[in-house]
């Protein structure tokens, strides 16, 4: 036993002259591609497990599996998509720094043996899949409650395909954004401004829900959703860790940023709510964990342990006055907060990127406080220019979807019924 | 002669209630959970940033019917036990009753009750 374990450090130390000297060529390397496809697998967990009770949980009883069900083709629809064409145009070789290309069209030209850094192709693919699937589906935090299932379908494919690919193509995809420093270490930007702005759009266009400010609409299951958030929380690890595309100590400091910040911002939230309005509900702790980690996500992997808690409480204070007083004083109907959360928070955590990031943690990036006042001004330029983008053509892909399929609302009855029995056939709980 | 004594109370005080009437000799009264509103109607709430309406609280209703010299005992305690001071304490209505028959014996009037 002992004879073989020197064989094999001596057998190591033989080899690694040979591979430093092989490091111009790209190499395949297990840890980085072990720990990338347990990243997939947890954030692919996010959407129709995290998501999708986070979500399920806030909306009324009468519409909980028309949630789920949103979730889960969101899912589906995604990474069909993804693989027929959103990888190729979010990741194919650049053209003018706008969008991908269709070289990649189906996976062609993506073998076993192709490599992406120090892991495989396909498994750099699926891990960019898992992002994309969850930021369509994170739309639907704005619209629940009242768009039609049809209109839903269409509306994700082609959302992927002209809104999600090119800005994934810009930040991550060597695009212009990446082009002029742009910091997006997991998806500031691509993800969560994204889908936020594009949720505000799409809940200005469908309306308020029917009794909107009139009736009460508390959600089925709180305890669903502070489950949906711990499972989006567990998934934030690979998300963010993952998103460091090593398995290295920078993984490992996004994941101490990621967990400090969410934690931090659980609490800001909590402590605001009660003192402001006499309880800490469980929601508020759940929106507040949420929160943390979506403004964390553009930092992790740039910023240190002291940032990702002012991060964090700066997060649950805004998430909390965007969703309890922003949302009443503007009057729309963000049914369960997505812009609220996600666009919000995700852009103070853009530029929150812009202030702190520090070049001791990652050589990559300097913030305003490390001497570099002009990543600021990319940030902010990088947010507006990805709000803006996002609100014009989500705004056309409404009406294309609005003219095939013959309208984006449900029926008056059935939205007064609920869309669990009017369009799926099915109650979430047989109780009685 | 009889009355009848409606009682619209807060949920929580039913207790408080059924025992005070207990306390002085009260035999039986029926309850039933109803909703309403009263001076206070349409008051507006908020949940996470959304305004409601609210416009129907829920209350518990008692009904009892007793001999009209217990009457002022029954109204008395019945307040007593069901007093916070806050809004929606609720309301007590007193009628007339007629008859009462027990259903078993055939017994009728105050010795029906």
């Amino acid at each position: 036993m002992k004879s073989r374990w020197s064989m094999l450090v001596i057998g190591m130390i033989c080899l690694l002259p040979v591979s430093s000297a092989w490091a111009a060529e790209a190499v395949l390397n297990s840890g980085d591609t072990a720990w990338l496809i347990v990243s997939t697998a947890l954030v692919m967990m996010m959407t129709p497990a995290g998501l999708a009770l986070f979500y399920g949980g806030m909306s009324r009883y009468k519409n909980l599996l028309n949630t789920l069900a949103m979730t889960f083709v969101a899912y589906c629809l995604t990474s069909v998509v993804w693989v027929m064409w959103g990888y190729s145009l979010a990741f194919g070789p650049d053209k003018g720094g706008i969008i991908g290309g269709l070289d990649f069209f189906f996976f062609s030209g993506i073998t076993p043996a192709s490599l992406e850094g120090t892991i495989p192709t396909n498994v750099f693919a699926l891990f960019q899949m898992t992002f994309a699937c969850i930021t369509v589906a994170l739309v639907l935090g704005s619209i629940v409650d009242r768009m039609k299932f049809s209109a839903w379908i269409l509306f994700t494919v082609l959302w992927v395909t002209f809104v999600y690919c090119p800005i994934a193509h810009w930040v991550w995809g060597k695009g212009w954004m990446a082009g002029m420093g742009a910091l997006d270490f997991a998806g500031g930007t691509v993800v969560h401004i994204n889908a936020g702005v594009a949720g505000l759009v799409l809940a200005l266009v469908l309306g308020k829900r029917i009794g909107f400010g009139k009736e009460a609409m508390f959600p089925s299951s709180i305890a669903l959703t502070a489950l949906g958030a711990a499972l989006l929380w567990f998934g934030w690890f690979g998300f963010n860790a993952g998103s460091a595309l090593v398995a290295d100590g920078l993984a490992g400091s996004a994941f101490l940023a990621t967990n400090t910040s969410a934690a931090a911002a659980a609490l800001a939230w909590m402590f605001i709510e009660w003192m402001i309005n006499k309880k800490p509900t469980v929601l508020g702790i759940a929106s507040g964990v949420v929160a943390g980690l979506v403004a964390i996500t553009p930092a992790a992997g740039f910023v240190g342990l002291g940032a990702s808690i002012l991060i964090g409480v700066a997060a649950g204070a805004l998430g909390f006055f965007s969703v309890a007083r922003l949302k009443q004083k503007l009057g729309y109907d963000d049914s369960l907060d997505a812009f609220g959360v996600h666009g919000m928070c995700g852009t103070l955590g853009a530029l929150a990127t812009g202030l702190f990031a520090d070049p001791a943690v990652n050589p990559a990036g300097t913030g305003l406080f490390f001497g570099n006042p002009k990543q600021l001004l990319v940030q902010l330029v990088s947010i507006l220019a990805t709000a803006a983008f996002t609100a014009v053509m989500t705004l056309v892909l409404i009406y294309v979807t609005k003219a095939l399929t013959r309208g984006l609302r449900v029926e008056e009855e059935n939205e007064r019924i609920g869309l669990d029995s009017a369009v799926h056939g099915e109650r979430a709980f047989e109780i009685e | 002669m009889m009355k009848k004594v409606e009682a619209i109370i807060k949920p929580f005080k039913l207790d408080d209630v059924k025992e005070a009437l207990n306390a002085i000799g009260i035999q039986g009264m029926t309850v039933s959970e109803v909703k309403g509103y009263g001076r206070q109607k349409g008051h507006k709430e908020v949940y996470r940033g959304a305004e409601y309406v609210v416009d129907f609280i829920p209350k518990i209703k008692i009904e009892i019917v007793v001999a009209e010299n217990l009457l002022d005992q029954v109204v008395a305690k019945i307040r007593e036990a069901a007093y916070t001071g806050k809004i929606g304490d609720g309301k007590i209505f007193v009628t007339p009753v007629e008859q009462a028959v027990r259903v078993r014996t055939g017994e009728t009037g105050t010795d029906a009750i």
